[in-house]
């Protein structure tokens, strides 16, 4: 089966006057129809970038610098910018973790929804308006035919991130890309969020890119997982497999330092030191210095993705001459 | 109690003036509005021990936090401090060094314009604590390095570190006045995982090594159960359930309590489907009646409504919930 | 910061990247330097009576017949050369400019850090002053004072005290869009955690204020002064025009464009054209400068 996207080798660049930072390194991956591929990772890790790169909303002066993105086959990122308006909101809808940068205020969020569906689709505007009505009871807003005429600062911040939903699911696009969409969210409102957001994309069939830093989330609605460092994927496969036998020494570690509400552990595990700046990516694996298990090999050569088990990792411990032990 | 509590908090009640100024409100006709941030709650916190406070936001944790230390006065009930009025004593001067507070945002908590090692010294010069600057200094490296900081860091300035490390410089800051009792405001719910259980290892181990006392607020269910022994779950305003955490984890009784713990989403569950609880945290400002929770609540019923219940002792911990003490509905209802 | 870290900074590339910053750094530099070094640069020290002659008046600038090259811009009524009065007078502007906006900046800087950090009252008393004052246009308030001021001192001081007196009407005229600024952003800072760390040690207000808060809202009061300097030049000038400036015995621009006026209709034009054009070149290149210094400190024009 064709994926329905397909990104290879992807490099988002930072020219600065301090020379060019490289953010996103060579990423690739898949995205199936109908497919949860969870993006996981610390802040700066690159796993927003990767989804604006996507999109074609990277902010000045970021650039793609090299690779390729394919949505069914068509070659999205180099298109021109008023062709890539097209796709985003009809091929490719977006959620953001701020539903007020998304909406906006000036207009009564009815408006917002036929507007988005009168672009997009081949509708007239009545039935627009019967669809608009139709969504918001979809995702859950109580009273929809009266609602419909409100304001975005009449909604509290959980019923705006389900209208952002909608928005994002009306044009009945093939992928949502949604960038931490409960994050800004109480934790009680949270599980809501997520919930709505499976069982629409479920019931339609749409593939989602969710990016998040909360492992939790992921194991709850993610098929896959990607967990990217330094602007790189170190490991990718099924969540089940991510989760319980992680393959790379950085994911290893990420789930060893989530504290859980199961059991109260004497000690988190913990990687000691952070993340490197993007200016001071070392050479070899990015993670070598914070890694336990590296060896000389991790120094110079940047390890590509190897299959380990269910999952593959960008990890020369699973290289086939690799020292075990 | 053969043992006096280290801090402890009677009906303490607080309130904030949200009213327009005062020209507009005459031109408006409205009358002064108040939020009651903080309502009737009372804790106390034994030396050496870590209380946890839980809840969404404007649910009053914070409130309860920087009236811990003094930086707001109740507007009735007290909170004491090795048994004596902690305004009263701060007023005098006293209680400030045996006390003090981390922070949430690693980048708002320090100075931009001040370099590492004045910002860690700032207490110690406050106070007086040391003769001359070099042994000032010396402090100052002592404490850097209890972090998990090199001495040299205190040269530099805030925005030359991480996230993570931003906040070990709060925490060397807290602790260069030699205090007993920290009052820790989402110390981690900025950072990433992997270095949240570096800042959360780091402060058990000071608690053990120092013997600290702690108060611990987060709106994240497993970081509290990893830092407390005692724990309070807020809910605008109010504390609906105090007890020992381990009791209230293994046993959670009041339906707000179970609630957040079923909303957190669970690493050993993978793909699970579940029905949460539906609605959003009302505004502070015009809260419900009766008791708060009483809309999102499985179990409300016309008293509910109506009636504030009381935090009333219920096998060891104390809740306030109506529902639990009539034994309505019982635990199966949650799911 | 050390040397390395500020020629390193972003103000300083910014600074290198703008051909117009460079061009009115250099030309408000020069101007300076020749204003301040008048007593050592000028060819002729026209407050010197004796040296005056009035044979030598009413000499065109260089280039043209009959004038000498000492006489660079021309000699005045007086035989003055105008180039040595521009040079000493600029020294008179600046001085008035320099010790106004120090005046303006003090007041702004702790009405703004008090009124923001403390709110309430003193917060509405002190911003509605400010506003009252900001609906006068600034040369109005400065002459209100100057004519208090000049009513008030007994006649045998009053030109003595002129020269403080009209730096201070200026910098009171000035203090209100500094005092505001400074208001805003600290209304933005005090609530920051930094901020009730060192309220959760006992830090006094006014250590709050001045040692934490101060730090952080000098930025935009940085670009305030240089945008305030180039006003103060100019208010003086018009003060001096109109009569109830500075005295002719000290004369400022403002004082040698008022006084060539009379002249200017009688053909010996460069009595008060080359006094302005100094000043528009003074006022113009600090002010592009000030402008310059805002945009390279607004973060989001980065």
């Amino acid at each position: 089966m064709t994926p329905l996207l397909d990104v290879r080798d992807l490099i988002v660049d930072f020219p600065t006057r301090r020379g060019v930072l490289r953010a996103i390194d060579r990423v690739s991956f898949d995205i199936a129809p109908g497919e949860v591929l969870g993006f996981v990772g610390e802040s700066g890790a690159g796993k927003s970038l990767t989804g604006a790169a996507i999109v074609g909303l990277l902010t000045w002066p970021g650039r793609i610098a090299g690779g390729s993105v394919h949505l069914t086959g068509e070659r999205i990122d180099t298109l021109r910018p008023d062709r890539m308006r097209r796709i985003r909101g009809r091929r490719i809808g977006t959620i953001f973790q701020d539903p007020l940068t998304t909406l906006n205020p000036l207009l009564r969020i009815g408006h917002q929804l036929t507007e988005t569906m009168l672009t997009h689709l081949d509708l007239t505007a009545t039935e627009a308006r019967r669809r608009a009505v139709v969504w918001l009871e979809r995702v859950g807003i109580p009273d929809a035919p009266r609602r419909i005429e409100s304001w975005p600062h009449e909604f509290s911040g959980g019923q705006r991130q389900r209208v952002v939903i909608a928005l994002a699911l009306c044009a009945e696009p093939d992928l949502v890309i949604a960038d931490e969409p409960t994050t800004a969210l109480d934790v009680s409102v949270q599980a809501q969020i997520i919930t709505l957001l499976k069982t629409l994309t479920r019931e339609n069939g749409t593939a989602v890119m969710l990016i998040t830093h909360d492992m939790g989330v992921i194991a709850e609605t993610a098929d896959r997982v990607a967990v990217m460092y330094a602007g790189r994927i170190a490991e990718i496969g099924p969540v089940a497999a991510v989760i319980r036998h992680p393959a790379h020494p950085y994911t290893d570690g990420l789930m060893g330092s989530i504290p859980t509400v199961k059991h109260k552990a004497e000690r988190l595990r913990q990687i000691d030191g952070s993340m490197p700046r993007l200016d001071a990516i070392p050479a070899g694996c990015a993670f070598h210095p914070r890694c336990a298990r590296a060896f000389d090999r991790c120094l110079i050569d940047r390890p590509g993705l190897l299959a380990a088990g269910a999952t593959q990792a960008a990890c020369w411990l699973h290289a086939p001459e690799a020292p075990h032990g | 109690m053969a043992d006096p509590p280290m801090v402890e908090a009677v009906g303490v009640t607080h309130e904030f003036d949200v009213s327009l100024p005062p020209l507009r409100r005459m031109l408006s006709r409205e009358p002064r509005r108040f939020l009651r941030a903080v309502n009737d709650v009372s804790f106390s916190i034994a030396r050496g021990t870590t209380l946890g406070l839980v809840g969404e936001s404007g649910c009053g944790k914070s409130t309860v936090a920087r009236l811990s230390v003094g930086l707001y006065t109740p507007k009735s009930g007290e909170v004491r401090f090795e048994g004596q009025n902690l305004a009263e004593a701060r007023r005098h001067g006293g209680a400030r060094r045996q006390m003090n507070m981390i922070f949430q945002d690693p980048y708002a908590s320090l100075n931009p314009r001040w370099r590492v090692s004045d910002i860690v010294a700032e207490p110690v010069r406050m106070y007086g604590l040391e003769k001359n600057e070099s042994s000032v200094r010396r402090r100052v490296e002592m404490y850097l390095t209890q972090v998990g900081l090199v001495p040299s860091d205190g040269d530099k300035y805030p925005h030359e570190f991480s996230g993570g490390q931003r906040q070990r410089v709060s925490i060397a800051r807290a602790l260069s006045s030699e205090p007993e009792f920290l009052v820790c405001d989402e110390p981690t719910s900025a950072l990433d995982v992997s270095v949240q259980a570096q800042i959360l290892n780091l402060m058990r181990d000071l608690q053990r090594r120092l013997g600290l006392t702690y108060l611990f607020i987060s709106h994240n269910m497993a970081v509290v159960r990893h830092m407390s022994d005692q724990l309070g779950v807020m809910y605008l305003g109010r504390i609906v359930e105090l007890g020992d955490a381990e009791t209230i984890f293994q046993r959670p009784r009041h339906p707000y309590t179970r609630l957040l713990l079923d909303a957190i989403p669970d690493l050993d569950h993978i793909g699970r489907a579940r029905t949460p609880v539906g609605g959003d945290v009302p505004s502070p400002i015009a809260p419900p009646p009766g008791c708060a929770f009483h809309p999102r609540c499985p179990l409300a019923n016309a008293r509910c409504r109506e009636e504030v219940p009381a935090l009333v002792d219920v096998g060891g911990t104390r809740v306030a919930c109506h529902a639990v003490v009539e034994e309505r509905g019982s635990d199966g209802a949650l799911g | 910061m050390s040397g390395r870290a500020f020629l390193d900074s972003d103000v300083v590339h910014a600074f290198r990247q703008s051909p117009a910053a460079i061009a009115s750094a250099f030309v408000a530099l020069v101007l300076i330097l020749s204003g301040v070094l008048a007593p050592w640069l000028a060819p002729h020290d026209p407050t010197d009576l004796a040296t005056l002659s009035l044979l030598d008046s009413f000499k065109p600038p260089w280039p043209a017949a009959k004038a000498e090259w000492v006489n660079l811009f021309g000699t005045d009524s007086q035989g003055r050369d105008m180039l040595s009065a521009i040079m000493y007078g600029m020294r008179v502007s600046l001085l008035v400019g320099f010790c106004s906006v120090a005046i303006a900046v003090t007041l702004g800087i702790l009405i703004g850090l008090t009124a923001g950090y403390l709110g309430g009252a003193p917060d509405t008393i002190l911003m509605r002053i400010a506003d009252v004052q900001l609906t006068f246009p600034a040369i109005l308030t400065a002459l209100m004072i100057n004519g208090i001021a000049g009513a008030a001192l007994p006649r045998t001081m009053r030109d003595s005290m002129q020269v403080p007196v009209i730096i201070l009407s200026i910098g009171i005229s000035l203090w209100p869009g500094i005092a505001r600024t400074v208001r805003g952003s600290t209304l933005v800072e005090r609530d920051k955690e930094y901020v009730l760390a060192a309220r959760v040690i006992g830090a006094t207000s006014w250590r709050i204020m001045l040692r934490h808060v101060l730090p952080n809202v000098l930025g935009p009061v940085l670009v305030l002064a240089t945008l305030g300097l180039g006003l103060a030049v100019l208010t003086e000038a018009t003060l001096s025009f109109l009569g109830v400036g500075l005295p002719p015995t000290r004369p400022s621009l403002g004082t040698l464009i008022r006084y060539g006026n009379d002249f200017l209709f009688s053909g010996q034009w460069w009595v008060t054209i080359f006094p302005g054009i100094t000043l528009v070149l003074m006022v113009l290149s600090i002010n592009l400068l000030g402008d310059w210094l805002r945009d390279a400190l607004n973060p989001r024009l980065r």
